[in-house]
């Protein structure tokens, strides 16, 4: 929409100006601009006569007609396709084809509030159109750019179907805060907060909607979006239907195969039978299932001392197996667009659905999008509306199988011989009750668990962009948004789930929830552009006004099953206990003015300056509002007269930029507020025999404000041998003050322990550099390579008073965590003791290294050792294409992230096998084999390990079948391999896990892709 | 040019005049369970639900049961409820308990070797100071004041005074807990103000005065014994905590108050307390129910399984002392959590027939190999979700979380202390008394009659522990007696050896965790820390 906004503001300038300085006599030119691509005209391309502001633009059928003199050279440009420029010799007609190019070098990109020729652009960005997205079966849309954009880091949260993926931008800002970057869609800043019972904010939308992201990254760029920008924004916009176009109908299909994964290594049944004979031999009887001498099941510990007649049955189950299963996953998709007159449409619908390997697991989405773009008054207005619906249901899988499946005893079936417990086998105690701490059977906790959740989500705007007819430099733009979302789910379990049995209760869980976001947004600005040809400079100025509401509200009811019959009696005894009942919900805004200058001296020197004032009713009124600034200078070297005509040198920037951005993503809207909560009635309190609800003041900090981010960077973008060879290099640093920290506050002075305060300081630091070359450029054959890189160095400066956080919550044990915030060290340092070896270089059991020396082990022995975030990343992708072929990859490396294997450390010990809290007896890692470790060792260094890895995350191969049934069709056929492969040192299932804690993962599996694109 | 000036002056005019609508926009809460400060007493009712969460501050970890909404931050909600942080700090210390679990360094609490960032102590120490705050919040809603401005009636103004001494007791107890563990720490009251502010940190001799004046006036405003709801604090509380600080005086102001003690206890005695016919029923699931066992008990934290739920507590006490071949509907629950068991030392205090010796030792070895082994050390069997009713056997409310209200301070512990302050000097009772007192307690129990001659200070700490064992007054019992740290008195895994090692007496003190010594430059560590 906005490209389009753009190109017709070109067009109005280019008519202006040619209409204001009339040329000599010359040739008359005129021929047809058309799309390479599929042939059809482009109405609004610039022509303009290359070293003259003389232009025209062509009309609705392509067409153009210019005046020129022969020598000169006509440069055809459109918006979003590479540019091309013809020589005028003689001959009068002139057809040029753009190629459509994602890539090009002379696009525009969209930025906040309005759009800026890339090649004019101070500040670091980086756009992504379709055309180089990841491939494949992708249902997040943060997947489509994983591993294209240096500083941009992409981590899906696992395997499970339609999870969510964390971006981190530039190493991150925050510490307590979110660290996820502001999205805004089609003008629509949204809220990450995505609510019970979705998986991520962004799986609404479709990805096939999505026409471009573009990533901002320096303050520069972001700071019109002040203090949500602190973690860099992602701009992305959905695909719009074209003036001139006639309809065209597509109909998308993929058929994805999903293959069981790697699944840990654990001991065998008979493995696991000599392991308890060998370590435990007391409790060898708790193995496999016993029968009475009538054959009837009975609990090894009502076993009698004689045992004639007692059967015990060794099963043989391989758990994981049971809970993972292959599965096939549809996306369909059919897309309408073209223009009725002036008025381009695009609808789409799209149907995925896509079930996950661990069993019960699945994810349903229906997408509508629909978009109109008129011109109408004259072409002074521009209207855009979109629309996009989303449908999903969810079907959670009970996550607690993946880890059970590692615990279970082997010998064990997966159903019992009598029907107790909806015929799941369960461990039991003497009087028929399960043993609560016992393993849970992985097929119970998926079976008798339905958690399903439908999200519903409806977004739109409408925006009028209209050009003053009196001063035509002069637009006006007007954005309404609503963004509503409508969540409703339920978890239920049967009150015969073993793990949720209770005698007294009933048990069970019959829960539901609702959620409610609402987002609305008005945004008005006025933006002038100017060129000022006595003075050589081109201004661009943009101020407006936004405010924007948010809301949300949630309600849960809880409770348990009832008994209704009583096994033995048959008398109902049903009663219902509501164990938990609550809603919340909070509403706040946000107002904002911004301006922005864009001035270019000479068509050589750059200069942004933008500043943005915001007002958050998250903040008390002496600290609402902030001002956001930012500066930067650019200097287009290559337009300096000793490059100007150098054969190598295509284009040379320089850009220095300088900004302030903000974090406001506290914990709650009322932070700063005194505020009193009421108990449930379950934490309410007897006077005598009277139980009353209690009333809690609760601790609140008044001083809250914003956390700041000050950002310099530096840059360099550059483009060889006519764009052949194009890229850049960036380097920033990235300081965060006033980090909003939750931190102890001093004993007696609030109402509670912890506050957010804004206390601490944090820095990145960091190189960036992308290179990309198109190694064969000819017009059958066509190769281009990408690579890029980011060397980031993230460093905790300033904590309170040097103390440290704890962070980084692990299995094993209650309340341990692995991690530290500490000043010197980067976010989410793992803080542990190091482990003592033997020559065989075997972990010595329970001994450390006295790093203090004073003879004991104490927590002082503990030392920070490594960070879960790596500190170099890369990504590479390539696409290749040989007349209809084309074959394309795309991969990424991570290096410096380390790994704490929780999955080790709380499976790999013998003392694991029987426990006493039960008991029951539990099954180990191989990884024992290692260690030889008897108690449980969770803060070993030896747990910590290098997770670096490369993953080849697309391998796709495709082949268009052009022109078909008589020219009427076209048929692109494909086939993926979604994360083909990985190679990496690190022992776990994957060395991809978000926050470096590897435990109970949802896997990420192999994925075999099918398409069809049909094309009308 | 011109007309860009000009522009450009009427967009620098927008931003910098255009009014913003919400500079002083109020946004109230919407959630229905949260409301502003000034709405939150238009009901008077909310006295009384204040009050309710000042006591249940002790009781549960935050405003949903069984978690959920925690008073306390920074470590697991459970951890960091009172009892449970209590519980912790006076018991696993001490020869009366050890625990198997890999929680963090709880395993640090018995081997003696806990630092300043230890996680546990920070939770029970702010846990300590959240109910300081909770207390003095409260006073600070109920002046005559603010109870005039909100039109409040009379009957509820005679209410609320009754209130606020209670609040003030509350706060007593906390801070003598802070005095106890940690001697000197941060000071605030209601007068002080709410916020960021840095507390003075006030020497054990000014804590210890200002709690003698404070249990002292408040004791005016307070129901007479036994004449409050049950559960709720009375005068004799006041006299229990001033016989408590009394007794200890020696260790908190090294200096000798024994018949001030005696004074107290002799109070308490004349009370109208009786003990409870059985010892055992004082810890089932009961014991707020039934006469003979309410009649003993001064002050108990209380729980229901249908009501008060929480992860600490006697839902902690009680089934983290359940595992291996124990049956867990033996104890009124649904499954043990194995992590508690008992040393060879203290089982060893027992003689004879002793009813009060409640240990599960089939199956286990008396002696403590490894500590995370639940079968080493015998189990301790005391506390219970079950009850007698009619000669059956029945079960709390709720499997998971018992009914047994937690008996923190009960006529038997007077009876102790009235005899160790006689023994140690003080004046106002005699031996003749006392000996009749501890007869009373041993005869309850079967444990055999001792003679007045026999009755020596050691004897004391030995019934001590073995008539209140795992009820939190084992390491104030061993610090007074001067045989929690160093070699006097050593037990199994004492200082981290199995035989029990010396360890330093600076353990006799918790450390200020170094999160609030660093949070409030008004701090001094404790010595050696």
């Amino acid at each position: 929409m906005l490209k389009k906004l753009f190109s017709r503001l070109l067009m109005f300038i280019v008519i202006l100006i040619s209409s204001t300085t009339m040329l000599a006599q010359g040739v008359a030119v005129t021929g047809i601009v058309t799309d390479a691509g599929d042939g059809t005209p482009l109405p609004g391309a610039t022509i303009v006569v290359k070293g003259t502001t003389q232009g025209t633009v062509s009309d609705i059928n392509g067409i153009y007609t210019i005046s020129v003199e022969t020598g000169q050279v006509l440069v055809f440009s459109y918006v979003g396709y590479a540019m091309e420029e013809r020589k005028v010799d003689v001959a009068s007609s002139v057809n040029v084809s753009l190629k459509s190019s994602a890539l090009s070098l002379d696009g525009v990109v969209v930025i906040g509030y309005g759009v800026a020729k890339k090649k004019d652009v101070t500040g670091s960005v980086t756009a992504i159109e379709s055309e180089s997205f990841n491939s494949g079966a992708i249902t997040n849309p943060a997947s489509l750019i994983a591993g294209k954009v240096a500083g941009v880091q992409i981590t899906s949260n696992g395997g499970a179907p339609g999870t969510s993926s964390s971006i981190i931008i530039r190493g991150g800002s925050s510490l307590s805060a979110s660290n996820e970057p502001l999205y805004v869609i089609d003008g629509i800043p949204i809220s990450n907060d995505a609510g019970g019972g979705t998986r991520s904010p962004l799986n609404s939308i479709n990805p096939n909607d999505i026409a471009s992201f573009t990533v901002l990254k320096d303050a520069s760029a972001t700071a019109i979006y002040g203090s949500r920008a602190s973690n860099g924004v992602i701009i992305i916009t959905t695909k719009r239907g074209k003036i001139g176009r006639p309809l065209q109908l597509e109909y998308q299909g993929k058929f994805s195969f999903y293959q069981i994964p790697n699944t840990l290594s654990i001991n065998t049944p008979d493995e696991f039978v000599s392991l308890i004979n060998d370590k435990e031999p007391s409790y060898v009887d708790m193995l496999g299932t016993w029968t009475d001498p009538n054959g009837n099941p009975i609990v090894y510990n009502d076993l009698p001392d004689d045992r004639t007649g007692y059967n015990q049955t060794i099963h043989k189950t391989n758990w994981q197996d049971e809970i993972y299963e292959n599965t096939m996953a549809m996306d369909h998709n059919i897309t309408a667009t073209g223009a009725w007159q002036n008025m381009p449409y695009r609808f789409s619908v799209g149907y995925t659905d896509q079930p996950g390997i661990l069993k019960t697991s699945k994810f349903q989405r229906t997408t509508i999008a629909a978009s109109l773009n008129p011109t109408l008054l004259n072409d002074n207005l521009n209207v855009n509306f979109n629309i996009n619906a989303s449908f999903i249901k969810n079907q959670f899988s009970n996550g607690g199988a993946i880890n059970s499946a590692l615990q279970m005893d082997p010998t064990k079936p997966v159903k019992s011989s009598d029907n107790s417990y909806g015929g799941y086998w369960a461990w039991l105690q003497s009087n028929g009750d399960p043993v609560v701490q016992g393993t849970k059977n992985p097929m119970a906790l998926l079976d008798l668990t339905d958690n399903k959740s439908d999200a519903n989500r409806v977004f739109g705007n409408l925006q009028l962009d209209y050009r003053m007819p009196f001063l035509p430099e002069l637009k006006a733009n007007l954005n309404l948004s609503m963004d509503y979302s409508k969540n409703k789910g339920h978890y239920n379990v049967p009150n015969y789930a073993p793990w949720s049995y209770n005698k007294s209760q009933g048990g069970g869980s019959d829960n539901h929830y609702n959620n409610e976001h609402k987002n609305m947004l008005g945004d008005f600005y006025f933006s002038y552009a100017k060129d000022v040809e006595s003075i050589k400079s081109n201004f661009d100025v943009t101020a407006g006004y936004s405010i924007q509401y948010f809301y949300d509200y949630s309600t849960s009811d809880n409770s348990n099953i009832p008994v209704i019959i009583d096994p033995v009696t048959g008398d109902s005894t049903g009663q219902e206990f509501i164990t938990e009942k609550f809603e919340s919900g909070s509403e706040y805004y946000l107002e904002s003015v911004f301006g922005r200058l864009n001035y270019i001296l000479n068509n050589k020197y750059l200069l942004t300056a933008s500043v943005r004032q915001d007002g958050s009713t998250r903040f008390a009124p002496k600290n609402r509002n902030a001002v956001f600034p930012a500066v930067a200078l650019g200097w287009k070297i290559n337009e300096e007269a000793f490059l100007r005509d150098s054969k190598v040198i295509t284009q040379l920037k320089l850009r220095l930029g300088w900004g302030v951005t903000g974090q406001q993503a506290v914990q709650g809207a009322y932070d700063y507020l005194g505020r009193y909560t009421f108990g449930n009635e379950f934490a309410s309190y007897p006077f005598g025999n009277t139980y009353y609800i209690t009333l809690r003041p609760d601790g609140y900090n008044e001083d809250l404000k914003w956390e700041q981010t000050t950002t310099w960077n530096a840059g360099l973008d550059y483009a060889f041998l006519n764009n052949r060879i194009y890229g850049s290099v960036d380097y920033y640093v990235r300081q965060t003050t006033n980090l909003l920290s939750y931190v102890p506050v001093p004993a007696g002075s609030n109402l509670s322990n912890y506050i957010t305060k804004n206390i601490g300081d944090l820095e990145n630091r960091g190189v960036e550099f992308s290179i990309n070359g198109k190694v064969i450029s000819k017009p059958d054959m066509y190769w281009e390579l990408g690579f890029n890189a980011t060397f980031n160095k993230n460093e905790i400066t300033n904590l309170y008073d040097g103390a440290m956080i704890e962070t980084g919550g692990i299995a094993g044990g209650v309340g341990n965590n692995i991690q530290v915030q500490a000043v010197g060290q980067p976010r989410n340092t793992f803080y542990v003791y190091e482990q003592v070896y033997d020559e065989s270089g075997m972990p010595i059991e329970g001994l450390y290294v006295d790093r203090n020396g004073d003879g004991q082990i104490t927590t002082d022995d503990k030392y920070f050792h490594n960070s879960a975030n790596p500190d170099k990343f890369f990504g590479i992708s390539s696409n290749f294409s040989y007349k209809s072929w084309s074959f394309a990859f795309s991969g990424r490396a991570n290096f410096g992230n380390y790994m704490y294997n929780n999955v080790q450390s709380d499976n790999g010990w013998y003392g694991r096998l029987y426990r006493a809290e039960g008991p029951y007896i539990s099954n180990i890692t191989t990884g024992i084999s290692e260690t030889g470790f008897q108690n449980a060792h969770y803060f070993s260094d030896y747990y910590i390990q290098d997770a670096a890895f490369f993953r080849m995350d697309n391998i796709s191969l495709s082949y268009l079948f052009k022109d078909l049934a008589k020219n009427t069709l076209d048929i692109r056929l494909s086939a993926t391999v979604n994360n083909a492969f990985i190679i990496t040192n690190y022992s776990g299932i994957d060395p991809e896990v978000n926050g470096g804690i590897d435990n109970g993962v949802y896997p990420r599996t192999r994925v075999w892709v099918f398409g069809v694109n049909l094309m009308f | 040019m011109k007309k860009i000036l000009y522009i450009t002056m009427v967009f620098t005019g927008l931003i910098f005049t255009t009014s913003s609508c919400i500079k002083n926009m109020e946004m109230k809460p919407i959630d229905p369970d949260i409301i502003t400060a000034d709405k939150a007493f238009e009901d008077p009712e909310a006295y009384t639900q204040f009050l309710a969460k000042c006591y249940a501050g002790l009781a549960v970890s935050g405003q949903q049961g069984p978690a959920g909404q925690g008073d306390i931050s920074g470590i697991d909600e459970g951890f960091g409820q009172y009892l449970r942080g209590y519980w912790y700090h006076q018991e696993l210390t001490t020869d009366e308990a050890v625990i198997g679990w890999d929680d963090a360094t709880i395993k640090d609490f018995h081997y003696q070797q806990w630092g300043d960032g230890d996680g546990f102590i920070a939770a029970f120490y702010y846990r300590i100071f959240y109910q300081i705050s909770l207390t003095n919040e409260f006073l600070r809603q109920t002046t005559d004041d603010k109870l005039d401005t909100r039109g409040t009636s009379q009957d509820w103004k005679d209410k609320v005074k009754v209130y606020r001494a209670e609040a003030r007791w509350l706060r007593a107890l906390s801070y003598w807990h802070a005095l106890d563990l940690f001697g000197s720490v941060p000071f605030a009251v209601e007068t002080d103000p709410i916020g960021d502010f840095f507390p003075s940190q006030v020497s054990s001799n000014e804590l210890f005065a200002w709690l003698i004046e404070e249990l002292e006036s408040m004791e005016a405003d307070m129901s007479e014994p036994r004449a409050n709801e049950y559960g709720r604090a009375d005068k004799a509380g006041a006299w229990m905590l001033l016989a408590k600080l009394y007794l200890n005086a020696e260790v908190y102001i090294g200096e000798a108050k024994y018949t001030e003690c005696l004074t107290n206890c002799s109070k308490l005695i004349n009370a109208g307390y009786s003990l409870s016919p059985t010892f055992q029923q004082l810890f089932w699931a009961n014991n707020d129910m039934d006469p003979q066992t309410m009649q003993e008990i001064i002050f108990p934290i209380r729980y229901s399984g249908e009501h008060t739920q929480t992860w600490g507590g006697t839902t902690f006490i009680i089934h983290a002392a359940v595992g291996g071949d124990m049956d867990p509907a033996t104890y009124g629950i649904d499954g043990g959590w194995g992590g508690t068991r008992t040393t060879k030392q203290f089982v060893e205090k027992f003689q004879g027939s002793d009813s009060r010796a409640m240990f599960w030792s089939e199956g286990h070895s008396i002696e403590i190999d490894n500590m995370g082994d639940f079968y080493n050390g015998y189990a301790v069997t005391k506390f219970r979700n079950t009850y007698e009713e009619n000669g059956e056997l029945k079960t709390g409310f709720s499997l998971t979380f018992p009914d047994t209200d937690f008996p923190m301070f009960r006529l038997a512990d007077v009876y102790l202390m009235y005899a160790e302050a006689l023994l140690r000097g003080g004046s106002g009772g005699d031996m003749g008394t006392a000996s009749t007192f501890i007869n009373e307690l041993r005869t309850r129990t079967n444990s055999g009659v001792v003679n007045a001659g026999d009755i020596d200070l050691e004897f004391i700490l030995d019934e001590r522990a073995r008539e209140l064992y795992w009820e939190c007054h084992r390491r104030t019992d061993l610090v007074r007696y001067n045989q929690f740290t160093g070699d006097q008195y050593l037990w199994a895994w004492k200082g981290n050896t199995k035989d029990g090692r010396s360890t330093d007496s600076k353990y006799n003190q918790f450390p200020l965790p170094a999160s609030d010594v660093n949070a409030n430059p008004n701090l001094v560590q404790n010595p050696n820390y």
